[in-house]
Parts: structure tokens; sequence; C-alpha cells
């Protein structure tokens, strides 16, 4: 941990897009311009008054926010510690978080005057907000997909194809999320002039962790309002799960400088972390991919390496540069959930409280099931739900009838 | 400080021809295969010599250049055996020069002060680095030109006038103009496009301009060539080499020969191209 601490954890990245020694603009040539106009369009379009409000528009009335922020009793009850409270993200409209991001991102896209969206997806989630809010405002929409994660999140592909939207299956690499990510820069790369990649999490080049985590907030800033309605008070912890981080940096940001609430975000430990998994803090180490220098899986050479998971969204060897900044700088306690610690979350959540959640939020209600135990009952603490689990009930199905693990 | 790539342009420069840039994937289809097919390059008319790094992730490679990098990951290449390679070569070849090209992160892990050094060492020349534009000059680009390295530049369709003497500022050895928006292997450029490119890149620098993506016969090299002062081909001669495996990817009797002979077939196409008048 660092002994010098910053005035305030909230004020990166600096102009060049760093966070501390993450961050920064990884990217080819033909790509370096495209991405000093988007900067330039949101620099812009956050001055805008007008940007804003058309913005809280669709938010309260397409989105259906505030999302509740929701007191789960029997949960707590069976824990028998810290009072939980889940923020409901899995309400929105199409059934994650994600959709707070793509709609920012697609009125960006719409003051670009850019008519062809391209997005990655690993679960699906991200994929589909995008297909929706094209398909709501008259967009061409391509979605890459690793062609594992076409197979493992089927429902999802025919939502967006019934959206209007290509998927696009990869073969490449290892076929999940990061090669999804790799096609979609060479989709980019190519078609320059007519494109804007709308980025899933808050990965990618500078603007991108920055701008991705500005329409996340929304979910930091709703859950500050609603704990003070209810219990007049700071939340004293929060957990997420972390793919890229975007759902967990949406609900940290706006609490970084609340120097008593404990955070921690959880990674996808897969089968352990001495196998197969897609912690990249506990397991990684910093690099330079797919436009930032993060936290990384990586062999001793700079090669890449496979990550696991049982969770589509989280299958990624890598996370945001701001939450390797927030982990080396010690703000955020960074943990991880095996893949049979989130099936066994998700069932218990499903059971207790009727909430089917997605597998990615699934790893964070494991995380809660071991810390809400160890703390007191008046101890608020509040979880990203991220994601409802429609788009898992067949694998998840599968596997406990024991067909597929 | 000249480096064999100065020495190399100026040479044809007197010769009143274009450069003949060749690009393979270092250790594809393996080793050993590898050095013999880079020692063939310029018996075959290369005039530079681009060495590829394998890497998991290559963001700018279409399918040819991505699978070349997997075939030789596969092998076991590492960014130290690739320098490896380019010792071997150098026991017989002292003029030929050597630029490695490839993504930022191998070199980042290897330690760019160590890689700088043990480069050099090894008789490189020159880096491409296609993930490091000049917003990131600090990483890289700044010390290879310390340790006497050129850093060559991509310069793309999207670069503008604007922008261009960014991109040109901390460039050294030649300026790579990428011809196409796009991925390689992808559709050629058309010559008057390019022509029109060169024009308004060496308003703004007095150093060789090369182009480079989706050349891949004699007559396109032939066409580009009259342009510029190198034409580079790459994924066409991966193809070559590809195609002269055997079913699992190994190399055959004719895998080395395959990739001389188009080198020869496309070098001819670069040394009929009438130099455009500086
Ligand atoms: C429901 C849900 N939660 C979390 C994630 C992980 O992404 P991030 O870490 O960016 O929130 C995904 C990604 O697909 C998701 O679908």
């Amino acid at each position: 941990m660092n002994s010098v601490k910053p005035n305030s954890y909230r004020s990166g990245p600096d102009e060049r897009g760093h966070f501390g020694i993450f961050g920064g603009r990884f990217v080819a040539e033909t790509l370096m311009p495209l991405i000093l106009d988007l900067e330039k369009a949101y620099t812009e379009a956050k001055a805008d008054p007008a940007f804003q409000s058309e913005m809280n528009g669709y938010l309260k009335n397409y989105v259906g926010r505030p999302s509740p922020l929701y007191f789960a009793e029997r949960l707590t009850e069976h824990l028998g510690g810290a009072k939980i409270y889940l923020k409901r993200e899995e309400l929105n409209h199409t059934g994650s978080h994600k959709v707070n991001n793509v709609l920012g991102q697609i009125m960006l896209a719409r003051r670009m005057g850019k008519k062809r969206i391209i997005a990655e997806t690993g679960a699906g989630q991200h994929g589909v907000a995008t297909a929706t809010l094209c398909a709501r405002f008259g967009l061409d929409c391509v979605v890459y997909m690793g062609a594992v994660d076409v197979e493992r999140q089927q429902p999802n592909v025919i939502r967006m194809e019934m959206l209007g939207a290509k998927v696009i299956p990869v073969q490449s690499g290892t076929r999940t999320l990061k090669d999804a990510m790799n096609e979609a820069l060479r989709d980019w790369v190519t078609n320059v002039h007519d494109t804007f990649y709308c980025i899933g999490t808050v990965a990618g080049p500078h603007p991108y962790p920055t701008l991705v985590r500005d329409f996340q907030s929304i979910i930091g800033n709703e859950t500050k309002a609603q704990m003070q309605e209810i219990e007049g008070r700071l939340p004293d912890s929060l957990v997420a799960c972390i793919g890229g981080g975007s759902n967990a940096m949406g609900l940290f940001h706006p609490f970084l400088d609340d120097s008593t609430v404990e955070i921690f975000g959880v990674e996808a430990a897969g089968h352990g972390l001495t196998q197969l998994h897609a912690a990249s803090i506990a397991g990684g180490r910093p690099g330079v991919l797919h436009g930032n220098r993060t936290y990384l899986l990586m062999d001793a050479d700079g090669q890449i390496q496979d990550a696991h998971s049982i969770s589509a969204g989280l299958d990624y060897p890598g996370i945001g540069p701001e939450h390797s900044w927030l982990h080396e700088i010690g703000r955020v306690n960074y943990l991880s959930a095996t893949d049979d610690e989130a099936l066994a979350a998700f069932q218990l959540l499903s059971k207790l409280e009727g909430i089917i959640p997605a597998l990615e939020p699934a790893h964070a209600i494991a995380k809660v099931m071991e810390l809400a135990p160890k703390r007191a009952k008046d101890h608020l603490m509040v979880v990203n739900l991220s994601g409802r689990g429609d788009k898992d009930v067949p694998q998840v199905g599968d596997i406990l009838r024991g067909k597929s693990k | 400080m000249t480096t064999r790539i100065d020495t190399r342009f100026a040479e044809l420069k007197k010769a009143g021809r274009a450069a003949f840039v060749t690009f393979v994937m270092a250790g594809d289809p393996d080793p050993a295969t590898s050095l013999e097919i880079i020692k063939a390059l310029p018996k075959a008319g290369a005039d530079v010599i681009e060495l590829g790094m394998p890497f998991t992730d290559p963001m700018a490679d279409g399918p040819s250049i991505q699978a070349a990098g997997l075939r030789a990951l596969k092998v076991g290449m590492t960014l130290k055996k690739t320098l490896d390679l380019v010792r071997g070569f150098r026991k017989d070849d002292n003029a030929t020069p050597i630029v490695l090209m490839g993504y930022y992160n191998p070199i980042y892990i290897y330690g760019v002060d160590k890689f700088l050094g043990d480069a050099k060492a090894a008789g490189i020349d020159g880096l491409i680095i296609v993930d490091l534009p000049p917003e990131e000059d600090d990483e890289l680009c700044l010390p290879a030109m310390k340790a006497g390295l050129n850093f060559i530049r991509l310069a793309t369709p999207t670069t503008d006038d604007k922008r261009l003497p960014a991109v040109l500022a901390n460039t050294s050895g030649f300026v790579y103009y990428v011809a196409i928006t796009g991925i390689t292997g992808a559709a050629a450029a058309d010559a008057s496009s390019v022509s029109e490119a060169v024009t308004r890149i060496k308003r703004h620098t007095k150093l060789p301009v090369c182009v480079g993506f989706g050349i891949r016969t004699p007559e396109n090299a032939r066409a580009i060539a009259s342009h510029a002062n190198g034409a580079v081909v790459g994924t066409a001669l991966i193809d070559a080499l590809r195609n002269s495996l055997d079913a699992d990817g190994r190399a055959t009797g004719k895998t080395v020969n395959a990739v001389a002979e188009l080198t020869a077939a496309l070098a001819q196409g670069v040394k009929g191209a009438q130099q455009a008048a500086e």
C-alpha cells in the first residue's frame, strides 16, 4: 500500500488518461484521431445541460431509473450479521447495469453523427443493451461475441438478433470476451469513418474508462441518496463483482472519498486461483492490452493467458485501469469468488429473496456470504445486483442437473 | 547516429529504386525454419526485413498474421528467442536492416531498458510498435532513440495534416504509410490515393516513406513502388508459407522456397518500378 494518499481518490485521470501508472492510450495510429475526437465530443457533451437533461429523460422513462435500493431481509437474517441492501440494477430495462453506459455512449454517437455502432460482449448483456438502444434510435448495430460465449449465453444471442443486431461469433484466440474485443477493434480500425465503438466496461484507451465510469456513476449516486433516505447515513461497505469493472466502478466512485466506507471488488476465481481463473488483480501484474496499462493475466513472456470463469461476463484476463490504481493505492480491497461459490450464491439468493441473479453478481453475493456474518448487525452493506439471471437459466440448469460442468 | 536502415535507403536512393520490405513472423513455423527463411530473404531480393514479434492479441492484424503468430507461440517462441533469431541472422549478414514489428506488452514485460540493450546488441536496427502512438512516446520511442534504434512510426489515412507533425516528430529510419484503414491482409489501396498520401507526408519530412497493407502481387508492388520509397509485403508471404506446411502446420521441404520464390517475384515488381522524381 502506498503511504502517500492523494487529496481525493476521485480526481483521475490526468489529461493523458492515466490513473497513476495505469490507463493511457495504447492504440494504433489509425484509431488515435478517433479517440481524440471522442474525448472532445464527450467534454463538450458533459458541459451541455441539454445532453444531461435528454439523458435523464431516457434514464427515467426508458431504462426505468432510479433502481430500488432493497433491504434483503431474509438474506440478512440467514447470514446473521450486516444489514444487506441490494442495488437492483437487474430491474433496469434489458436486465443489467450495462444500459446506463450504453445510453450515454449512444447519445454521444448521435451527437457525433455516427450511424453504425459496434460492441464487444461477453455475457451478452452489453450486447443486448447496445442492440436495444440501436433499435430505439435507428442505428446499425454489430456485436462481436466469442464463439464460446455465443454457446453459453444463447438467450442473449437470440435477443440481440430479435432487436435487429448482427451478432458475429468470434473464432480467434480463446473465443471469449478478450477476442471479441480484439475483433471489435479490428472492425473499428477498418470502418473509421462511420463507426462508433461502444465499449462495455471501464477499460480500453482513454477516454473510455472515464466516460463509462461517469455514465455508470448514477448507480453510486442513487445509492448514496437512497441510503440517506432509508437509514439517514452512509453505508458502511460496498460489494460488487468485477469483469472489466463497470458496475463496480459505478457503485464505488461516488464513495471513494468517504473514508468510512469499506469497498470490496470481487473478481472471478474460476476453478481456483491456482488453476484457471479470471482474477487479474489476484493473479496478474501490470501490462498493456486493449489500449491501456492495467493488471493482466499473462505468462513470463508477456503473452496474454486464457481466463476462465463460469460467468461469461467476468471471463476476461484484465480489469479497468482505475481499479488497478485503486488496488495499488489501497482504497479498494479486491477479493475473488470461485465458480462453485458463485453457483451456491446464485441458488441462495434465488431461494431466499426470490431474485435470480446473473452469475456475475452471484460472485459478489458469494463474498457477502463471507463478509456479512463477520459484521455487526448495524453495519450497512450494499451489494450491486448488476444483472438478472434469465440469461444463465439454461446454463445453470444444465449444471445443476449434472448435465455439464 | 547512422543505422543500417539509413545506410540502406541512402544506397537505394543512389541506385534510383525503391526498397522492397518483407514482413515475416519470427519463429513461424518453427525457429530453425524461420532462420532459414530470413536468411533467404535478402538473397531473393529483400532490402529490409521486418520481423514480427509473436503476440497473443494482435489487434491490428488480419487472420493470416494472427495465425502466424499463434503458430510461433505454439512452438515456444518468445521475445528472447526472437532476439536469438536475429543474432543467428547477423552471423552472415551485417548489412540488411532488421526491424522488429509488433505490440508493446512483450517488450514492457521484458523490461524496456534491458530490451533496448539486448536488441541493439543482437543487431536490430529499428522498431515498429503498433500500439504506441506519439501520445505514448515516453514509453519506448524516446528511450529507443537514445539507445540508437530507429523508431518507425505508422502514418495512416486518418493521420491528417494537423496531426502529421506530431506523428513524424520522433520518427526516424523511415515512415511506414499504412495505405488503408484496416487490418493487415485486407484489400489493397489504389496507387493514386497512395501517391497523394505519400506526397502529403513528404511535405512534412525528409525521411523515406514506405507503403504497406494490401500489397500481394508483383504488379501491386510495382504500382506502389513507383509512388513511394519502398513497398512492404507481409500477408502474401505468410500465406505462401502457410500453404507449404503439412496438415499439422509443420514445415516441409517446400517451406523456405515457397517464401523465397514469392519474394523474388515481388522484388522483380519493385525493381521494375519507375522511381518518381524526388
Ligand atoms: C450482469 C453483469 N454484471 C457484471 C458484468 C461484468 O462487467 P463489469 O465488470 O464491467 O460490470 C457483466 C458483463 O457482462 C454483466 O452482464
